[in-house]
């Protein structure tokens, strides 16, 4: 039972990934009732995976460099799931499964790192919890990020390709990128006061490293705000900060973690 | 049972001849009566568009019913039936699954003929004078041009320069009814894409044309509002698509122009369709962020893609409708019906 359900959300994934790739190469590259099931899918079993071990563990499960890509793989399909309809982006599944089906598989065979001691402070677990669903909502946003310069691009070369035809159109697909980066800019901000509340102890670098993300999402948005910043230097921004983001905060966690 | 098809359609005869044809939905019913009377008929579905008139029958001695449609269409236009094709099973089952999925049409992979054709058999079945073999043949005829549809790329991208402005305005703005459209020059082809957005729900339409009379003149057949030719750029702030097609020799949409324009569009897009030759707006205008520029070749150019992407297609879509007509006919092998 320990990985059934885990392994499962990966095919589940993988199975939404391979859908879109063939879809794509019969030239119907149209969100289908396949991409949503299995995301779907995804979603109900990492949900019992998680249930399972913070039930064993006796705290939020996010006591490990596994347990975070687990976590952050789970808030990037719930961000999806509740926000993805209500900007009518259900091709962001598409996008969004190869995604979190890379954070899984990286999370099965990469290094598990120790365990931490279990949070059970509540205002820690809060802080954790929050934290990463922030980064699940800066996921989406890189997503609706890439999906912008890629239809800028389209629509800039004049090609009338496939994707033209079935991306959103692009100024969806900017306010979209624009309100996730909000979402998850709240999200971090709400985080980072539940942590300083619970007066947690973290390394200088991490800290560090978490202000200056979190200053450069503020950054674009205010940027954003004061009309300085189109929408295509915005989607770039997004992608390039969450890349940064996802290379350098598990880096950080691994090598501060107690061996 | 054989499914008897005569028609005429914009390859086999001109609009003129075709005209004598066209059968009104007022004389429908009667129609339809007088063909069932044809010998050995049992029923019949008369297919009438702007581009073909077809009648579908169903009967188990072909040669019979074509001479009494021959008969009849004599009688109905006075000699002109020569025009006419027939088919025969499976050929006028492979036939009626081709038009269905408008691979018989003038444009390959248009739609509306689908809509006809259920129209079509709605009003047969309305009046009485379809089979089995005919329900089972049109059913048949619109599950196979969904699959076509769904499952290739006939009817992908758009054919004509309006409709290709207007698939662009949707993929750049998405809702196009809060668009503001701006003419600059009132020429016919700006005028025809104009309508073609405005026809999609745009609903704000500004005109300018160095003949201040012309501009109203179109504004007020379109429903906008005309402006002077020389404070384009002031109501350009509001204009969300800009269609150019004046006759200046030069461009007069420029750089210099449009940038401190758009500096006040805080990231509004703009979508600029340059209709003129010579062209009226400077092409770098593409390299500015939030601008989308197209000028007629750029359009034309997707058309013929689109056209070409449908053709590659065709091949596809006949293996499809070739299984689909030997599952047709291997039915209706096994279910023969008597004539009433």
């Amino acid at each position: 039972m320990d990985r059934i359900l885990l392994t499962g959300a990966t095919f589940c994934l993988l199975l939404s990934f391979g859908y879109t790739l063939f879809a794509l190469g019969a030239g119907r590259f149209r969100p289908g009732v396949v991409n949503r099931f299995a995301i779907l899918g995804g979603f109900v079993l990492l949900t019992l995976d998680l249930w399972n071990r913070g039930h064993s563990q006796g705290a939020c499960p996010i006591n490990s460099l596994f347990d975070v890509l687990v976590f952050t793989s789970w808030s990037i399909l719930l961000i999806y799931l509740v926000i993805g309809p209500a900007y009518h982006l259900s091709l962001l599944g598409a996008f969004t499964s190869p995604l979190v089906f890379l954070i899984l598989l990286a999370a099965q065979l990469g290094p598990k790192g120790s365990t931490w001691h279990a949070q059970r402070d509540p205002w820690v677990a809060f802080h954790a919890a929050l934290s990463l669903i922030a980064y699940g909502a800066f996921a989406l946003a890189a997503v609706a990020g890439l999906m912008y310069l890629v239809q800028n691009r389209q629509l800039k070369n004049r090609k009338a390709g496939t994707l033209l035809y079935n991306l959103p159109p692009i100024t969806d697909l900017g306010t979209a990128n624009a309100r996730l980066l909000w979402l998850g800019f709240s999200l971090l901000t709400v985080g980072f006061i539940a942590g300083h509340i619970s007066g947690m102890q973290v390394s200088t670098l991490k800290f560090a490293a978490s202000i200056l993300i979190w200053a450069g999402y503020g950054a674009i948005l205010l940027l954003r705000r004061l009309h300085h910043l189109p929408p295509k230097r915005t989607a770039e921004a997004s992608l390039w900060i969450f890349c940064v983001a996802m290379l350098l905060l598990p880096a950080i966690q691994y090598l501060s973690s107690p061996k | 049972m054989n499914i008897v098809c005569a028609g005429i359609n914009h390859r086999s005869a001109a609009l003129d001849i075709r005209e004598k044809f066209a059968v009104g939905a007022h004389e429908l019913e009667e129609t339809l009566t007088c063909v069932r009377q044809i010998d050995g008929l049992a029923g019949a579905v008369i297919v009438s568009t702007c581009n073909r008139v077809e009648y579908y029958t169903a009967s188990i001695c072909p040669l019979r019913v074509l001479e009494g449609l021959r008969g009849y269409l004599q009688k109905r236009t006075g000699g002109n039936e020569s025009a006419f094709y027939t088919h025969e099973s499976p050929a006028s089952v492979r036939h009626l699954f081709r038009v269905a999925s408008g691979l018989d049409s003038m444009v390959i992979g248009e739609t509306e003929i689908l809509g006809q054709l259920k129209q079509a058999y709605a009003a047969a079945m309305d009046y009485g004078a379809t089979t089995r073999h005919l329900n089972k043949l049109f059913q048949h005829a619109f599950r196979v041009a969904k699959q076509v549809r769904t499952e290739t790329q006939i009817t992908r991208g758009s054919t004509s320069v309006g409709s290709v402005a207007v698939d662009l305005a949707g993929k750049i703005f998405g809702d196009l009814s809060k668009l503001t459209v701006m003419i600059l020059g009132a020429g016919e082809i700006s005028e025809k894409t104009a309508r073609s957005l405005v026809s999609r729900g745009v609903r704000t339409v500004i005109v300018s044309n160095r003949t201040f009379e012309r501009a109203a003149k179109l504004a007020g057949e379109i429903g906008g509002m005309a402006v002077h030719f020389d404070n384009w750029p002031n109501a350009f702030d509001s204009a969300d698509i800009l269609i150019c097609s004046t006759s200046s020799p030069t461009p007069i949409v420029t750089r210099e122009t449009i940038e401190p324009l758009l500096a006040r569009r805080n990231g509004r897009p703009v979508f600029i369709i340059d209709l003129a030759v010579p062209r009226d707006a400077d092409p770098s205008l593409n390299e500015l962020e939030n601008v989308y520029l197209y000028d007629i070749d750029s359009l034309e150019q997707i058309v013929s893609q689109s056209l070409e992407i449908r053709r590659a297609d065709v091949e596809r879509c006949e293996k499809m409708i070739d299984h689909h007509v030997t599952d047709f006919v291997a039915w209706s092998r096994n279910h023969t019906d008597f004539i009433k």
